[in-house]
């Protein structure tokens, strides 16, 4: 027993969070090729998650006041919670947690500078939530989720969030300030191998005057980006790797576009395509196989000839005969996040807050807007230390816990022996495929203690049990 | 169907681990191997700390000129002997209970620690001290290669993480070593918690985790970890339980090393323990130097009083003279401040041992500050600390010295230039 849409239930793992048994249904009848172009060019699908918070017929969130997601990072995360388990734009999501995965930028710091609220609204408010009508970070890479990485490291590069948190704001020509312009090559681009230490410092200076300016009255103070003129530092500039077409890696005083030009050498760099397009292919295909040489140069070969059109490199890559390779099926660790959106979908969320999630989500390793460090989490094997799947497990209790009535309720009509409670719990989930040892002793469970009449107690209990263990066990952690 | 390691090792690292199907008998080896042993605590400063403010070179002159808002003035810190070369060096004045350790001789503070061609990156450094290795920062770590020395079956508790993610030094091939940032925390739950079914539930679970599925090494890489908590948890419970002698400070760094001397006092068979802090990426705003309070200031508190707690914790319990403490950071920070009260990336490091079998005092020598061409202390046209004392030999005498290992056969390379600072 088990699903039958392999292949779209495949595509809305990796492009998504997994589906809701209706998901599955709709995307089933579009097929395969449409989904992928439904998934990709977004566009064309109302962006209106938002607008359903709250709304029956879907998961809640939980409200101490006001429910406000763009003062409150609480609310933040509930909302972007939200969002993953039912935007009907499920790859707009999956990439923008990948950038914020590939900016990584943690709240705690930017509190620390200046308050909660403020933080809040850098990282997560929508421009119709704030008084300038900027975008917090989660907006902005939503808004470039599949747009020019030039200009999604562009508008990075101004950030207020990551100016506080890379202390950009700090950078000034009388003291550069060197962690962004660090970052920007070790991370954000080419990659630490091509790190060079001047390279370091020039573009240190390059920076100088990327910073804020403070806005709105005493007592209520924002922040936006602005070029300071007079911090940014006029000297010659020189790298050790081409800047310009004509092969010059000299920077002369240019104000606010000698970063400009630095970025577009950045993302022109040989180093920096395949680097991006390797950890696509992580994040997309495959954990377990190294992505060939001949698919990294094809891909990478669409992000320069694009010029950097993240939805054409990402197109290809869920068209690549790799993607739908038989290997790479369940050959990802999923991300606390995919693990608890995926097992709320096919679990069921009546009744159910997403803010009961956000403690086990950070147990498990995975506090949205708090990665560990700008290098971002630890991804893979290393989501899986014995406390982290531990939290899993728990997690998956707790949830199957909630549900335990609806559960029951729906699992009755297969209930009159253990193996139909079976077929119904692998009609619901979606784990990698059973050994047939994992599949007895699941039916030895739903057997112990009793003689299994069916009561509405046995079913409360076992139906949700069978379930936590299925959801808790190895089987449902890859994906 | 048998398994051998050799299976396991080739999934990639890690993907490993076998026979935690047999928790009694493993708490008999882990009684065996870790009884009446030593241990083993390293403390990760995260974020590259600034050692010039950790011991501060108070009778040098371009400290404060280099330095003009973020220097400790001479007043305020705490005064330690000179180190060989007669510099005068006095502690943080925030590490009031580590210099009364000091005093007592079980503090061993060495100076300008590092490697060739170092590197600035958080992340290459950090694998690289992870590691001991510069050519190939990858793989396991120097204490997890060192588990992995010890005789099979090596219990998965003779390792202890305090943080949630795992750090690269205690990754092993033979053993994965338990995440335990919270031991109360530690324990199954499931929808019929407090019932029979409860049982039935990690029965199931448990048998699920032991299975080794042929040819899906990533099934059995979480199997590993479902098997490592399992096979774990009866035994952290009795730490959850335990009430220590000394008040530890409500703190991360403070539950951790709580955390610590609970396994050490339950005697559970842990050798060594991971734990860290973080804050030490101090670019900016690190805080006045003359200024009680700031950034920097409260960095300092925060290992000052976690760790003293542990130190009288482990005195009061008579196990002082099995623990040891060893701290490190990826990297120092520059001599000169930039312009915001911070310090960018910068080279050589300190490193503090701290324990009943130490042999306390001031090792290797501080830098001239004076940037001079030529200087043989600094490094970068005069801009950085020059390392001089290899961390691989600090590692190396904590391996052979306090662990009883073969420091050449665990970090590949014969360091064994001891400093004598484990007694």
């Amino acid at each position: 027993m088990g699903r039958r849409e392999q292949q779209i239930e495949h595509l809305l793992r990796r492009a998504g969070f997994g589906g809701s048994p209706n998901e599955i249904d709709f995307y089933a009848e579009v097929g395969v090729r449409g989904t992928i172009d439904l998934l990709v060019y977004y566009d064309q699908v109302p962006d209106d998650v938002d607008s359903k918070i709250g709304q029956p017929g879907f998961v809640s969130v939980t409200t101490r006041g006001t429910f406000a997601p763009h003062l409150n990072i609480t609310d933040a995360r509930q909302r972007w919670l939200f969002r993953l388990a039912h935007s009907e734009r499920p790859l707009q999501e999956k990439m923008a947690l990948f950038w914020h995965n590939h900016f990584a930028t943690a709240y705690t710091k930017i509190a620390g500078a200046y308050d909660g609220t403020e933080a809040t609204r850098m990282l997560a408010a929508k421009p119709s939530e704030d008084r300038d009508g900027t975008k917090g970070q989660l907006e902005l890479l939503r808004e470039h989720a599949l747009g020019n990485f030039r200009d999604l490291l562009v508008a990075v590069s101004k950030d207020p969030a990551m100016l506080v948190w890379l202390d950009g704001r700090d950078n000034i020509a009388t003291r550069p300030q060197e962690n962004y312009a660090r970052e920007i090559m070790e991370l954000f681009t080419f990659g630490v191998a091509n790190v060079v230490e001047d390279d370091v410092k020039a573009a240190a200076r390059v920076f100088t005057g990327w910073n804020l300016t403070r806005l709105g009255p005493s007592g209520a103070y924002y922040y936006r980006y602005e070029f300071r003129a007079n911090r940014h530092d006029n000297t010659i500039k020189d790298f050790t790797f081409p800047i310009y077409p004509n092969g010059s890696g000299a920077i002369a005083a240019n104000g606010e576009q000698e970063g400009i030009d630095l970025i577009n050498a950045l993302c022109a760099h040989p180093a920096t395509g395949p680097r991006l397009v390797r950890k696509l292919w992580a994040y997309f295909v495959s954990e377990i196989a190294d992505a060939p040489q001949p698919w990294v140069d094809r891909i990478a070969g669409i992000y320069y000839s694009t010029g950097y059109n993240m939805r054409a490199v990402v197109h290809a890559i869920l068209s690549s005969p790799e993607f739908w390779d038989p290997s790479v099926v369940f050959a990802r660790y999923s991300w606390p996040v995919e693990f608890v959106v995926r097992a709320i979908k096919e679990t069921g969320w009546a009744g159910y807050s997403v803010d009961s999630a956000l403690n086990p989500m950070l147990n498990m390793g995975q506090s949205l807007f708090e990665p560990p460090d700008v290098n971002g989490w630890d991804l893979g094997q290393g989501w899986f230390s014995t406390g982290a799947m531990l939290n899993r497990m728990n997690y998956a209790a707790s949830l199957t816990t909630n549900q335990r009535i609806n559960l029951r309720n729906e699992a009755r009509p297969f209930a009159q022996t253990p193996q139909g409670v079976m077929s119904f719990v692998m009609e619901r989930l979606s784990p990698a495929t059973l050994e047939p040892q994992s599949y007895d002793e699941l039916l030895a469970y739903l057997r112990a203690g009793t003689n299994w009449t069916a009561s509405d107690n046995e079913l409360r209990a076992k139906v949700a049990g069978v379930m936590h263990l299925v959801l808790g066990s190895s089987y449902y952690q890859l994906v | 169907m048998a398994f051998t390691r050799r299976d396991f090792v080739k999934g990639g690292v890690a993907a490993f681990t076998w026979g935690f199907a047999a928790p009694a008998f493993l708490s008999d080896v882990a009684q065996a191997q870790g009884a009446a042993s030593r241990n083993l605590v390293v403390l990760y400063l995260g974020g590259g700390n600034d050692s010039l403010n950790t011991v501060i070179p108070y009778g040098d002159a371009f400290y404060y000129s280099r330095r003009p808002t973020i220097a400790i003035p001479p007043g305020s810190v705490l005064p330690i002997p000179n180190d060989g070369a007669g510099n005068a060096l006095g502690l943080h004045p925030n590490l009031i209970g580590l210099r009364n350790i000091l005093n007592q001789g079980r503090m061993a503070v060495i100076q300008r620690t590092g490697y060739p061609n170092l590197s600035r990156s958080h992340f290459l450094g950090t694998d690289i001290w992870s590691t001991a290795s510069m050519s190939a920062p990858q793989g396991p770590g120097w204490l997890g290669r060192y588990l992995d020395t010890l005789p099979m079956p090596v219990d998965p508790l003779v390792g202890w993480n305090t943080n949630r993610e795992m750090p690269r030094t205690m990754i092993a091939r033979t053993v994965s070593v338990p995440s335990i940032p919270s031991p109360s925390q530690y324990a199954f739950s499931s929808p019929n918690t407090g019932t029979p079914d409860q049982n039935f539930a990690r029965t199931s679970a448990t048998r699920i985790s032991s299975h080794v599925p042929v040819n899906r090494p990533h099934l059995a890489f979480v199997n590993a970890s479902a098997q490592g908590a399992f096979a774990t948890m009866d035994r952290v419970a009795q730490v959850a339980q335990y009430t220590p002698t000394a008040t530890y400070p409500n703190t991360g760094l403070g539950n951790a090393l709580r955390a610590v001397a609970g396994a050490i006092v339950r005697g559970i068979g842990t050798k060594v323990f991971w734990v860290q802090t973080g804050g030490y990426d101090t670019h900016a705003q690190q805080g006045s130097g003359a200024a009680a309070t700031g950034a920097y200031q409260s960095l300092m508190a925060t290992i000052d009083g976690a760790i003293t707690a542990f130190y009288t914790d482990m005195q009061n319990q008579g196990l002082i003279n099995q623990t040891t403490l060893l701290t490190f950071s990826e990297f120092g920070r520059r001599v000169a401040e930039n312009g915001t009260q911070g310090t960018d990336h910068g080279e050589g490091g300190v490193m503090f041992a701290i324990g009943g079998g130490v042999r306390g005092g001031v090792y290797g020598t501080a830098p001239n500050l004076n940037p001079f061409a030529g200087n043989p202390t600094l490094s970068s046209g005069g801009g950085d600390v020059r390392w001089d004392i290899d961390f691989r030999r600090v590692y190396a005498e904590i391996l052979d010295r306090w662990l009883g290992s073969n420091s050449v056969a665990v970090l590949g390379g014969d360091y064994r230039q001891y400093l004598n600072f484990i007694a």
